[in-house]
Order: C-alpha cells, then structure tokens, then sequence
C-alpha cells in the first residue's frame, strides 16, 4: 500500500513560515503564497457563500476566477473573489450572506 | 473622486494574456525589436496550463504537475532577457480604438488580484495580439450546485496554484481529453480517483488516423495520464456522465449512467459511486469578450463553441487585431506556443514594415505546424463534441444559471409557454445569464435547452459584451473625464438641417 501522498510533498514544497487567518471567527492555517479559497480547502472548507435566492451554500467552482461562485467577504470588504485573492496573515474571512450588502438593506 | 487612468508609455504591441501564446508571442515580437507591453490577470506568468505555485511557496519541484515543464522555463527566462514589460494584475476589461487617431488602440484594465484595486490603467498599442485563452464548458445536472462539485480545470488550477485537493475521494467526470489529465495530477498528488467518467467514446479519434499520426506527442501525452492511471487503479468509464450528485451541504456520492450515442442516460443503469467531491467539465470556450467588442468575426468549431477567424498568420478581421492560442480554437499548450511566435513574427513584419520576416523557412515551418496541430484539435473537438440528448439528464428543480439561481424548469418554461426563441430572449424573461460570470457557466446549456423547445440543437452564439470583466462604475467614470479632457468638443453641436 503506498503511503498517502500530498501535493505539497509531490512538488517538493519548502514554504516560508505558515500563518493564521479566521473563517467565522475559526482559526485556520495559511500558506504563503496560497489564495483565500486555497487556504479554505485545505482546512476541509468548501463552502463560505449562500446564495441570495435560496440561500444555498456555495464554494470555489471555477478556481480561476471566471465563475463568481467564490465571493467571500474578506477583511470586511463583500463580493471577494477567493480564488483570486491572496491570503495575507490575520485576514478574517466571513461567509457571505447573499449579495453581501446586508447594511444597504431598507 | 475619480481618479484618472494612469497611463503606459505608447507600445507598438500589447499582448493581452501571459500563458503560452502570449508569452512566446510577446517575446517573439519583443526580440524582433517590438516594444511590448504584456498584461496579465495572475501574478505571474503562465496562464492556466503553466499555472504554478508562487515563490513562497517554495516549490522545489514544480514540474511534477505539468508537461513540457522545459518550454515554460524557457519562455520565462526570454521574457526576463527581453525589453517587454510584463504588467502582472491587469484585468483588462475593454479594448478600443483611440480617438481621433483612429490607427492606435487603447487597452483598459482594472489592477489588482482581483480588479479590485484602486488604479485604472490604460496601455496605448499600434497593434494588439489577443491571447485570452479558455474556460471549461459547463453542462448542469442535478445537485451540480452541491459544494465538492468542482470545476475539472478548476480542480487542476487550485492544485497547480494552492497545492489543494477538493476531497479525497473524488471522482472525474465531463468529456473531454483534459479529464485525463485532471485525474492523474490529482492522483499523483495523492487523491483517490474511483473513476473517471467520459461522455463520449474514443471511436471518434479512430476515426481520422492520418490526423493523429501527425501530431505524435498528443498520442505520448495521452499514454503518459494513462499510464499514470493505470499505476493508481483509476478506472475510465467512457460512454457515461454523472446524472446525481447526492448530499445535503456537500458531496456524498454521485449517480453515474450509461448514456446512449446521443448522450441520453439509458434507464436502469444508474450506479451509485461514493466520493466528497466532483471534478467536472465538458471541454474548454475560447474566451472572446475583447475580441468580439471589437467586431472580430468568428467560426464555429466542430464542438459548437465559437473561434476567432484568423488569416494565415493569426491576424483577425480587424486589421491590427491579432490572435494566438485557444481564442482560435481550443487547441492546447504546443499550438498556443507555435502561434504565438507566429504572431510575433508577423506583427514584427508588419509595424517595422519588413515583410521579409514572413518570408522565410522560420514562418513557414510555424505555418505547417499551425495546421498540423489544428487538424488534430478539429478531430479532438468533433470525438468530445456534446451530443444532443445530454439535457434529458436535467430534471425542472436543476439550476442552470448558478448564479441567479434559474432552473431548467424556468427555462423550459420561457420557451414553451412563453415564446423564447433565443438564449437572449431567455434571458430578459428569467435573468438566466445576467449574473456575476456573465453566462460563462451557463451559456451553452441555455443554448441548447432553447434548441430543444423547437426540436434543434442551435450552438450558443458568441456573446457580445461591453465589458469583458465586471468593472468599478468609478473606473467608468474616470474614463469619462479623461475623454472629455482629451477631445473636448472643438465646437458647438450644430442643429440639423
């Protein structure tokens, strides 16, 4: 049986120094380097939008930034792309509630 | 307060796209003596096929995920020799002609990792090459929405990029030859792949056997993933699609069928594969937004996307509007290389006024590989092109615009009871295709269940768009000003008559 294989040890990956950022308020672990959503998989999270309609949750699809699925709102700012966006330490990621925009409600 | 664009000096070329095409394009032009600006979304070159950890990372041995790892490294230490300047972060979002010179054009991009920044910039160009590449055809399917189901491409690119895998256990799934190549990267880096699941068969390529012996190292490719398939046990179930995926917030399991030669699931044959996650995708789009704002014409390829229509030597039919790589035709990494260079070569000969250039042995063995390559591509296309019956595999409660949340029901709906004979028309009635992706994901479906309502299949028209990437009103606004500052009104309007 071979021994489970990541993708980090496949390409030889030496990062620089891991860091933390928060999903609702959880920490999680970052690599330098690593997109918002990149860092959200690797914690085992692959949702972190619901959809303004059915609010139905949503994560990365496209993984190159064409679909839109994976808006979060990072660092208070709403309508992120996270496969875009680079994770930089202490970013706090929330889940976007619908179009993001809640305070614009009447 | 607005702020106004920040301006590039004046280029003789500005490539639009840093993967293989616009790369070897823009250090072709630049080493002929061009000076070239090179824009490009991502923080670094590559495109989607060369997309690759960034340097904190720390990636001791990139090449592992790709191919022809040799001719990235290459084109990126040319890029490096050369005087081409590489503008990283730039999404452009419109390409113009320039007022009153009507012989200079002007490329608009908004800046940051995701056009998101605050700085509008504007990069002027006697002569544009187009290398915008691709994205993944989507077709929808009940519980495609579920997260863990994922874009194949997609699934490929956070790997490439983020060194991050979507499940353990995940099954591929769509049609088309980068399934393969989806499946092995994701099994060499350590996923579990039960199966991959391809629509189509592989008769198709049987078929044409002088356009596959003319492109050998397609065929060293395929045998490299499958190779690397049968060393992790993956199984390939061709002439079947996932018809079910099943979860409540994620994915638990997907339903695969049989399809008959049309791609309609045959009753009875729906067998359950547990996974938490899918990587899907039915062959890639060329991108064509700036291209045809622009009013370039296009062709329709064997598949029913459509490609830019390119002369000899990849100009399109906008004079100083040229085009290399996918936006062509989706073709792959080599093609996009050859005619990038193409392109280079022939836009150097046309702005130093050197038609000699094209002239020569170099231009001609680029033009016999061109289409070489591209007889392998037409053949690639027709064997995955997706047959008519796949949208029986819709039930009315899928959605099919992810991001306005439209069913298939709705769309039926549009069609039938309400006349719709166009995606357009579909559109104004249900917002199908009005949201955030602009009707990238959901295009084609739309297309075809319109199609279905009057017993054809119509191919989905290429889309029209003022912008190519969702843009800040306050940019728009910015380029007001500076158009109006620029050419302001040498006169009154004069009344008519």
């Amino acid at each position: 049986m071979a021994r489970d294989r990541s993708p980090a040890e496949l390409v030889g990956a030496a990062p620089d120094t891991a860091f933390e950022i928060t999903f609702d308020g959880r920490p999680i672990t970052a690599l330098p380097g690593q997109s918002v959503a990149a860092a959200l998989w690797a914690a085992g999270i692959l949702a972190w939008r619901t959809t303004r309609a059915g609010g139905r949750p949503r994560g990365a699809f496209c993984g190159i930034g064409h679909c839109f699925d994976c808006l979060a709102t990072v660092n208070g700012q709403p309508n992120r792309r996270a496969c875009l966006v680079p994770a930089h330490p202490g970013d706090t990621v929330t889940t976007q509630e619908g179009h993001g925009h809640d305070e614009l409600a009447v | 307060m607005t702020s106004s664009p920040s301006d590039e000096p004046e280029y003789d070329l500005a490539v639009i796209g840093a993967g293989a095409a616009g790369l070897a394009g823009a250090v072709t032009a630049a080493e002929l003596g061009l000076s070239v600006a090179l824009l490009d979304t991502a923080a670094h070159p590559g495109g989607q096929f060369y997309r690759h950890p960034a340097p904190a990372l720390g990636a001791t041995r990139p090449e592992a995920l790709h191919h022809d790892w040799s001719t990235f490294d290459e084109l990126r230490r040319r890029l490096a020799d050369s005087d081409a300047r590489y503008l990283a972060g730039h999404h452009v979002w419109t390409v113009v002609r320039t007022e009153p010179r009507r012989d200079r054009w002007e490329v608009h991009a908004a800046t940051g990792a995701d056009g998101n920044g605050e700085r509008p910039v504007r990069v002027r160009a006697r002569a544009v090459l187009l290398a915008t590449g691709a994205y993944e055809r989507q077709l929808p399917f009940p519980g495609w929405t579920l997260p863990g189901v994922v874009g194949a491409g997609g699934a490929q690119a956070m790997l490439k990029s983020g060194l991050v895998l979507p499940g353990r256990r995940v099954v591929v799934a769509g049609s088309g030859p980068l399934l393969l190549a989806v499946a092995a990267s994701l099994a060499t880096a350590g996923a579990r792949v039960p199966a991959v699941v391809e629509a189509s068969g592989y008769l198709g390529y049987a078929r044409h056997p002088r356009a596959l012996a003319a492109d050998v190292h397609k065929l060293a490719e395929a045998a490299v993933h499958g190779t690397a398939l049968l060393r992790h046990r993956v199984r390939l179930r061709t002439r079947s699609a996932v018809t079910q995926v099943h979860g409540a917030d994620r994915v638990e399991a997907v339903t695969v069928s049989r399809l008959d030669r049309d791609w309609r699931p045959v009753p009875g044959t729906g067998r359950r594969i547990a996974c938490d996650a899918l990587a899907v995708g039915h062959g890639l789009v060329p991108q064509l937004e700036l291209a045809t704002g622009l009013g370039c014409a296009t062709r329709r390829t064997q598949d029913g996307t459509s490609a830019l229509d390119l002369d000899a030597d990849q100009q399109t039919s906008v004079p100083g509007i040229w085009a290399a790589g996918e936006t062509g035709g989706v073709g792959g990494v080599r093609l996009a290389c050859v005619e990038g260079e193409l392109a280079g070569v022939a836009i150097a000969a046309r702005l130093r006024e050197r038609p000699a250039l094209t002239a020569g042995g170099r231009v001609r063995a680029l033009r016999r590989r061109r289409d070489r390559m591209r007889a392998f591509a037409a053949v690639m296309a027709a064997a995955h092109a997706p047959g008519p019956g796949w949208s029986r595999w819709l039930d009315d409660a899928t959605d099919v615009c992810r991001c306005e949340e439209v069913t298939a029901g709705r769309i039926r709906e549009a069609v039938t009871d309400y006349g719709a004979r166009d995606a357009r028309t579909v559109k104004l009635l249900t917002r199908a295709g009005m949201g955030w992706c602009q009707g990238r994901m959901c295009g084609t479906a739309v297309a075809c269940l319109v199609g279905e309502g009057q017993g054809a299949q119509l191919p989905p028209s290429p889309e029209r768009r003022p912008l190519a990437v969702p843009v800040r009103l306050e940019m728009l606004a910015a380029l007001a000003e500076t158009a109006a500052r620029e050419n302001p009104p040498s006169k009154a309007p004069q009344p008519p008559g």
